[in-house]
């Protein structure tokens, strides 16, 4: 059976304040490996509304497309924590406010 | 009646452990706390009968990508960050106030659930959460996305490679 | 087989002055080699005119075209470069490329030890390739391409001694007044296009409004580059460059192109209903541009000030056989004038050339430290002479053709307006003062006295300069027989107009009986003999004290035309000056506060605007995230709202 419209706002809206959590670790968070454990805590937030709207509509495309974000988290997770490391072995920490070269 | 006491106990503890994450100090238990995230989401994957999706968001998401984040952080070998770096300056309020405001405004907009309107019957006995569909359309519909994935995955597996390799 | 060929005749000059030019540039050792550079840039003048020779030997009488580029492809436009060979095209051709080589040929000698060398024939070439596009081109852009062309090579040349200031400020003078007439090109061009959706010669028919403007605009942008009422000015003061420039470009062809262009739009725009009051208006410019123009020559002391002022003026005689309607009598006039003034002014570099090498006078082009060369420069002075004759129109020689047939055209079209008679009389007293002042020029120049120091060693030219003088000379003596008069020939021998030019212009029908033809011609001999038997007269028995008569019989006008009628300072009042006050007074503040006010105050704008936001660019990732996250809820409460 399928979801009614109530449920599917209830999935929503757990999705939308998970996201919201990761969002607000982002802007808050100074050590740079929890703002990337923030990043994939709103991947996942997304791929729960995805599978939402996914049953509701009874589509497999959305749960096809959450296999596919799965992967591109996989890739991007391994690439973003070497970057972390070669940040790491150049200033002995990884404190996101001190990484400000990039600018004007 | 027992979907909605699952729904209702997982959303509580998946909240409940990415606010922990959020204010907890020591990345080792933020992490963990990720983890038991994590295996919330599996679990209301679970009961939205997407099985395959709940096997390897635990088998891929919480084993082999956070273990990875594990190590890292004990290879960095961080610490447990002092209390004053926890300080509400300007920016840490208003990051908060900000994801309040877009909570509401997705709250708001999701209210408005009627626009969505199932005018579509909903077919009985559609396996679409199963592993066998899944297995098909990935081989046939999905096919090249599909390819398209595993050089990604290649070219991120090399890349991470020359980046955190020591330059002599 | 000969049409395979002809791309060669416009693309030569052009890859010549190319090639000169770049290894000049590179190489100093190549512009050391005076012979190569002027063999190869002669060459590529000769060539084409050889080819040209080949095509004239085989033409039978249809058109030839040929195609050497697409240029745009737009809407229904179509432009190529792409040219026509008719009656009138390879005419002028000849006339470019034939004397052109010639000029080329005696500039080796002439500009022998410049350090610009290079650069001279470079601009040469580029001045034929540009001169050939213009009388070749088969539409009006590319004709506007050449007299573009042509107008900067004599920019180029008029300033080719540009350490000069003077010679520099002629260059310009000449560009800007080229400038007004080349407007006017333009617009006429618009016109045409807009008219008939096609700038194509053979496509082009006008009539009744359009025809009248557009006949305007041209002759308004003919009196640019052919030297008349009003944009005349530039022209004497061109004679700031190389001799051989002002023979090749300022005598014979880049002057003659108005004309050409008129004679080339005859059958679509001037023969056409609606152009009547504009070829009568023609006729009286070129009429009173001739007389003024002689006028002043009579008063002038520089050999080639003289001679320009007399180019002004035969080119008035031009305009007076366009406005008549004899378009091949003034092509006829076209030829015979390049042959004689081509002639006219390589002898006076070549005298000038000689003075300046006895390091004796002040100024080697003033006539007045001249006199008594013709012994010693025998070649020069003998074609010189018979070039004046020409000019003068003593019987038989080219000129008196080809300005009597002008005179008697002009007669026979009082049938068709009374300004003619105006025009006709002006005509006769401008062919005796023509025939005064070019005595009076000759006589000073190589007869009577020794007047520059006697220990001066004046000399006969090289070969190389005196070969391209008596071509010259013989052909300004004998060309006239290629356009007998109707009355001796009954059009029969009258080759130029009859058997050649009537099948690419059409002329108006312009007949006078034979009695009326016999009495003009008795006339114009009578008129010229008179001018230079008076001139004669005068200086033999008082030698330079002779311009003491004229000024007696001119009184205090002489004062006037010694400084060419003031015409100068007349635009320099009317034009420059106010220009130059409304410039400072009225634009230059608002320039300066309003424009200048504008740009600056936006850069001002931005840099205060860009100091206040690069704030934003912390280069902390942190405050990037905060600032797109303000995006997301902007753009989510757009939707929602």
């Amino acid at each position: 059976m399928g979801l009614t419209e109530q449920q599917l706002y209830l999935y929503l809206a757990v999705s939308a304040a998970m996201f919201t959590i990761g969002t607000i670790g982002v802007l808050i968070r100074r050590n740079a490996i929890i703002v990337f454990l923030c990043i994939e805590l709103m991947l996942n937030a997304v791929n729960l509304s995805l599978v939402g709207f996914s049953r509701y509509w009874n589509d497999p495309a959305g749960v096809m497309l959450v296999f596919f974000v799965m992967c591109v988290a996989a890739a991007e997770a391994v690439v973003g924590l070497s970057i972390l490391i070669a940040i790491f072995r150049n200033r002995q920490n990884v404190r996101v406010t001190e990484v400000n070269l990039f600018k004007w | 009646m027992l979907h909605d006491i699952f729904f209702f106990v997982l959303s509580v503890l998946g909240i409940a452990s990415g606010v922990g994450m959020l204010l907890n100090r020591n990345p080792v238990y933020c992490l963990l706390m990720l983890v038991v995230n994590f295996f919330c989401i599996g679990g209301l994957f679970l009961i939205l009968h997407a099985e395959f999706l709940a096997a390897i968001q635990i088998i891929v998401y919480a084993g082999a990508i956070m273990v990875l984040f594990l190590f890292v952080i004990m290879l960095l070998n961080l610490e447990v960050e002092a209390r004053e770096e926890h300080h509400w300056d300007l920016r840490r309020i208003s990051g908060f106030v900000l994801g309040l405001i877009f909570l509401m405004e997705l709250l708001y907009t999701f209210s408005d659930i009627q626009q969505f309107s199932s005018a579509e019957e909903q077919i009985a006995n559609f396996k679409y959460g199963k592993v066998e569909p899944i297995g098909k359309a990935l081989m046939t519909d999905y096919l090249f996305p599909f390819e398209m994935i595993s050089v990604i995955l290649l070219a991120a597996l090399i890349g991470a490679i020359v980046i955190a390799k020591k330059h002599k | 087989m000969i049409l395979l060929l002809a791309p060669l005749i416009i693309l030569l000059p052009f890859f010549s002055a190319a090639f000169i030019g770049l290894a000049g540039f590179i190489s100093p050792n190549f512009r050391q080699q005076e012979k190569l550079i002027g063999g190869i840039a002669t060459l590529a003048v000769f060539i084409p005119f050889l080819l040209l020779c080949a095509i004239f030997a085989g033409f039978e009488g249809n058109k030839l075209t040929f195609e050497i580029l697409s240029w745009m492809k737009t809407g229904n436009l179509n432009l190529a470069f792409s040219y026509q060979l008719d009656q009138l095209s390879i005419l002028m051709g000849l006339i470019v490329t034939g004397i052109g080589a010639l000029i080329h040929f005696y500039s080796i000698g002439y500009m022998h030890h410049d350090p610009g060398y290079y650069k001279f024939f470079t601009y040469l070439n580029l001045f034929i390739f540009a001169m050939l596009n213009l009388v070749l081109g088969d539409n009006l852009v590319v004709t506007f391409l050449g007299w573009e062309g042509v107008g900067a090579c004599s920019y180029f040349l008029i300033g080719y001694w540009y350490q000069d200031m003077e010679k520099a400020m002629a260059a310009q003078k000449a560009f800007i007044a080229n400038r007004i007439g080349d407007f006017a090109f333009l617009v006429a061009t618009f016109i045409v296009y807009n008219q008939l959706g096609t700038v194509k010669y053979s496509e082009i028919t006008l009539s009744g409004e359009s025809a009248f403007w557009v006949g305007l605009l041209i002759f308004i942008a003919a009196t640019g580059k052919s030297a008349q009422i009003p944009l005349y000015v530039w022209l004497p003061d061109a004679m700031a460059g190389p001799t051989p420039v002002s023979a090749l470009i300022h005598a014979a062809t880049m002057v003659t192109s108005g004309i050409y262009l008129i004679a080339r739009l005859s059958p679509g725009v001037y023969m056409q209903p609606g152009a009547e009051s504009v070829l009568v208006f023609i006729a009286v410019i070129g009429a009173l541009t001739a007389l003024l123009a002689a006028l002043i020559a009579i008063a002038q002391n520089d050999i080639k000030k003289v001679l320009a002022y007399s180019t002004v003026s035969q080119l008035g005689f031009m305009f007076i056989a366009l406005g008549a309607g004899a378009f091949s009598t003034a092509i006829f006039h076209v030829m015979t004038h390049a042959f004689f003034k081509a002639c006219l002014f390589l002898g006076s570099g070549s005298v000038i050339h000689a003075m300046e090498h006895s390091h004796s006078v002040k100024d080697p082009q003033d006539i007045r430290t001249m006199g008594g060369l013709l012994k010693y420069m025998p070649q020069t002075g003998w074609t010189f002479i018979i070039s004046t004759l020409a000019i003068a129109g003593f019987p038989l020689t080219s000129g008196f053709f080809s300005k009597d047939e002008i005179l008697g055209k002009t007669f026979a079209a009082a049938h068709y307006s009374g300004w003619y008679y105006f025009v006709w009389v002006i005509g006769v007293i401008t062919a005796f003062m023509t025939a005064f002042y070019m005595t009076r020029l000759t006589y000073l120049t190589f007869g009577g006295n020794k007047r520059y120091p006697a220990d001066a060693h004046v000399h006969e030219s090289s070969p190389i300069m005196t070969v391209p003088l008596l071509i010259l000379g013989f052909l300004a003596a004998v060309g006239g027989f290629l356009g007998l008069p109707e009355v001796i020939a009954h059009g029969h021998y009258n080759w130029v107009s009859h058997h050649w030019l009537n099948y690419a212009v059409k002329n108006q029908e312009l007949h006078a009986s034979v009695t009326t033809e016999w009495i003009l011609i008795l006339l114009s001999i009578i008129v010229g003999l008179a001018g230079m038997y008076l001139a004669y007269s005068i200086y033999k028995k008082y030698d330079l004290a002779g311009d003491e008569k004229i000024k007696a019989f001119f009184g205090k006008f002489y004062k006037v035309l010694e400084n060419k009628f003031y015409v100068d300072e007349f635009y320099e009042a009317i034009i420059v000056k106010p220009f130059v006050l409304i410039s400072q007074f009225g634009v230059m503040p608002f320039d300066k506060w309003v424009v200048d006010g504008a740009v600056n105050g936006s850069g001002f704008v931005t840099t205060v605007l860009a100091n206040v936001l690069r704030r934003l660019q912390t280069g902390i990732v942190q405050t990037y995230a905060i600032i797109m996250v303000i995006g997301a809820i902007i753009t989510l409460a757009y939707l929602i709202l």
